[in-house]
């Protein structure tokens, strides 16, 4: 058995943010991910971010993921690529298969899950042809891979993610036939929707999808416009000529290790589900596992990587049986600048609850 | 461009696809020419391949769903070895990946 | 099937939109930018400190009529693409437009294109007068092309 102060599951923004903040205090930091690169999602957002400059606002996702890889490797954070945790065993011990190859036990004083998210599905008639897939799955397929996963694609959803992904889907050349949204209206902002009506992209509203059909691939869409229930209204269905149809339909924490472990969740839908309770320093409900990033709740990358700093810092703490208020506060400080508006007011609502329950368990 | 070369080689934002070095894997048997380094379901969509695998019981077809690991429904043998995640595993020169049928079996001489 | 439209007249008296007064005097930014997005970089880039979002940072952007000069730095760093610039006197008869452009190819100078509103409809034929192409740091072009002055707040893409 090996033995490190901190073992960090997930080498996202989150999980390289902590091991940044842990490594400029000297914590002995073992990152595991079962990539062969480090970087979580950062790498296929080629988007700007919003936020203001403590945010890196204006700056793409790919440029922050080069800049904080970077600063890992200057700091010489142990990295284990290729290695899949499968495993969070009493007193915290994580089971890796290391490089494939080995079976490793890493005994640890703190472990941090930032294991990130899975996508939503939605089920329809042939749903599971090749060819349908996440939103996410198919910016993976065309800005990391660097491969068309089809050339005439309808969107499912019209959330930033849909929106944002549709219009990256044209930056790679793809041809957009549609986006369509169940909901009277878009769920994401009117700026991400711009960018692709300006292309002639239609955003189909009160509109669903009803069937996938071909034969052993995706060859077409039937959508339908749906009434004040969300009944399809069947005569008036429509069929799209597109071989390609990805489901932005949300994200969800993965949250296999944290059960594991025995921490106790919570159910928050604008969190994207069953949350592991957290405390103010990320720390679950089981001592010394922390969570961080799309685990403890889905938002963004930049809240991912203020969330990452945060429990690095905690963690340094409770290690060192030290104090860093000051520079806790100050990530708080830029946590909070990002949780306000649309989105940001009621993922901050039930991160404060998230809080409350945890208080509540852990004193019983 | 080849009619089912589905590469991007040049982007407005990534810029022109890097030079890599070309390798040959084995599809059901046949050749095809992938990138070093780059994964298996990637390398076969690239040629125009989407259906992986086919289900147990109703025989229908699968293909790349989440991309980045969490499904398992990009599942193939490779080299005689069933259930692997080919949209997370890199190709190798001269790899063997067929299609598999239901849970897949392995294969003895690879043992 | 109904779909979303967005109307010309959406952005008018948004804080963002300038008087017609100011916009007949020359290049200036125009934000189409009305959600309450924690966002602020169009506010901490612009040299001349024409744009104002304060705190908490989800207001609007509104712009100063005075103080734009139209450079066009917050066109490039925007990451909604929601600023354009405009230049309602680009000559006698013709408005220019100056935008982010994110696709490939790039046009060429003086290439005829179909102007189009901002649903991606045709407007009117224009021309392609500047190409700004991408620096490493920001990876954005800025394109320039030019139309008849009455479509000034129609047209917001085009197409070749
Ligand atoms: C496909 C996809 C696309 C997205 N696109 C956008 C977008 O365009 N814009 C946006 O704002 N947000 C997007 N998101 C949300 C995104 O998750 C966050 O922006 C951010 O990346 C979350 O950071 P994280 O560090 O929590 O997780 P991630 O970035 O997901 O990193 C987690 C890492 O942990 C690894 N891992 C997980 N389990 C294990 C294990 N057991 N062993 C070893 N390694 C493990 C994963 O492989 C991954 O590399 C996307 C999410 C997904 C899933
Ligand atoms: S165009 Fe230039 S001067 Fe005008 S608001 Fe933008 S950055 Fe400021
Ligand atoms: S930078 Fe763009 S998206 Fe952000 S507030 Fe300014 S105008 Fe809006
Ligand atoms: S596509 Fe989901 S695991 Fe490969």
């Amino acid at each position: 058995m090996e033995e490190k102060e901190l073992v960090i599951i997930g080498a996202g923004p989150a999980g390289l943010c902590a091991a940044i903040e842990a490594r400029k205090k000297n914590i002995d930091v073992l990152i595991i991910d079962e990539n062969i690169k480090p970087g979580g999602q950062l790498f296929k957002q080629i988007h700007r971010f919003f936020g203001s400059k403590q945010h890196m606002a204006g700056i793409r996702g790919i440029t922050i993921g080069e800049k904080l890889l970077e600063e890992v490797e200057k700091l010489q954070a142990n990295v284990w690529l290729d290695s899949t945790a499968y495993g969070i065993f009493g007193n915290r011990i994580a089971g890796v298969i290391k490089s494939r190859k080995k079976n490793v036990t890493v005994k640890a004083k703190a472990i941090l899950i930032a294991a990130g998210a899975v996508e939503n599905p939605i089920s329809f008639e042939g749903w599971t042809l090749p060819g349908v897939m996440g939103a996410g799955a198919c910016q993976t397929m065309i800005n990391i891979h660097r491969v068309l996963p089809g050339k005439k694609a309808l969107m499912i959803g019209a959330g930033n993610v849909g929106l944002i992904v549709a219009y990256q889907m044209l930056q790679a050349g793809i041809e957009v036939k549609a986006v369509i949204e169940i909901m009277p209206k878009i769920n994401g902002y009117m700026v991400h929707a711009a960018k692709i009506k300006r292309f002639g992209v239609p955003i189909f509203l009160s509109t669903t999808i009803l069937e996938a059909s071909g034969k052993n691939e995706v060859e077409a869409a039937v959508i339908c416009p749906v009434d004040q229930d969300y009944k399809p209204i069947l005569k008036r269905t429509k069929s799209l000529d597109v071989d390609l149809i990805c489901i932005a339909a949300g994200l969800q924490p993965l949250n296999e290790l944290l059960c594991q472990a025995g921490c106790q969740f919570t159910y928050k839908p604008y969190l994207g589900g069953n949350v592991a309770l957290h405390n103010e320093n990320m720390e679950t409900t089981i001592d010394g596992i922390f969570v961080a990033g799309d685990c403890s709740g889905i938002e963004e990358a930049s809240t991912a990587m203020e969330e990452g700093k945060l429990a690095g810092i905690a963690i340094a703490e409770k290690i060192r049986k030290r104090k860093w208020d000051d520079e806790k506060l100050e990530v708080r400080n830029r946590l909070n600048d990002f949780r306000i508006g649309t989105f940001g007011e009621k993922r901050k609502i039930s991160k404060m609850e998230i809080e409350k329950e945890y208080y509540e368990k852990v004193k019983n | 461009m080849k009619k089912n070369d589905l590469r991007i080689y040049d982007h407005p934002i990534l810029g022109k696809l890097p030079e890599k070095k070309r390798v040959s894997i084995y599809f059901n048997g046949r050749k095809l020419i992938a990138y070093e380094g780059e994964m298996i379901a990637a390398a076969l969509y690239a040629n125009g391949i989407r259906a992986l695998r086919k289900t147990e019981k109703f025989k229908q077809t699968r293909g790349i769903f989440c991309a980045i690991g969490r499904c398992t429904d990009c599942v193939m043998t490779v080299g005689g070895i069933p259930n692997i995640r080919t949209c997370v595993t890199p190709v190798r020169n001269g790899m063997k990946v067929e299609s598999q049928k239901g849970r897949g079996r392995w294969k003895k001489k690879n043992w | 099937m109904k779909k979303l439209r967005i109307d010309e007249t959406l952005y008018i008296k948004t804080p963002g939109f300038l008087s017609e007064q100011r916009i007949r005097k020359g290049p200036v930014a125009i934000i189409e930018c009305t959600q309450d997005i924690p966002c602020n970089p169009c506010e901490t880039i612009c040299p001349r400190k024409a744009i104002k979002i304060g705190l908490p940072i989800t207001n609007p952007p509104e712009i100063d009529e005075a103080k734009c000069s139209g450079c066009g730095l917050c066109v490039l760093w925007c990451p909604g693409l929601a600023i354009f610039v405009l230049n309602y006197n680009f000559d006698k008869i013709r408005a220019s437009l100056t935008i982010p452009y994110e696709m490939l190819p790039l046009p060429g100078k003086n290439e005829k294109i179909k102007c189009l509103d901002r649903n991606g409809k045709y407007v009117c034929k224009g021309k392609i007068e500047k190409v700004t192409p991408p620096k490493k740091n920001s990876r954005t072009s800025l394109i320039t092309f030019s139309f008849q002055k009455k479509y000034f707040n129609t047209v917001r893409g085009f197409k070749k």
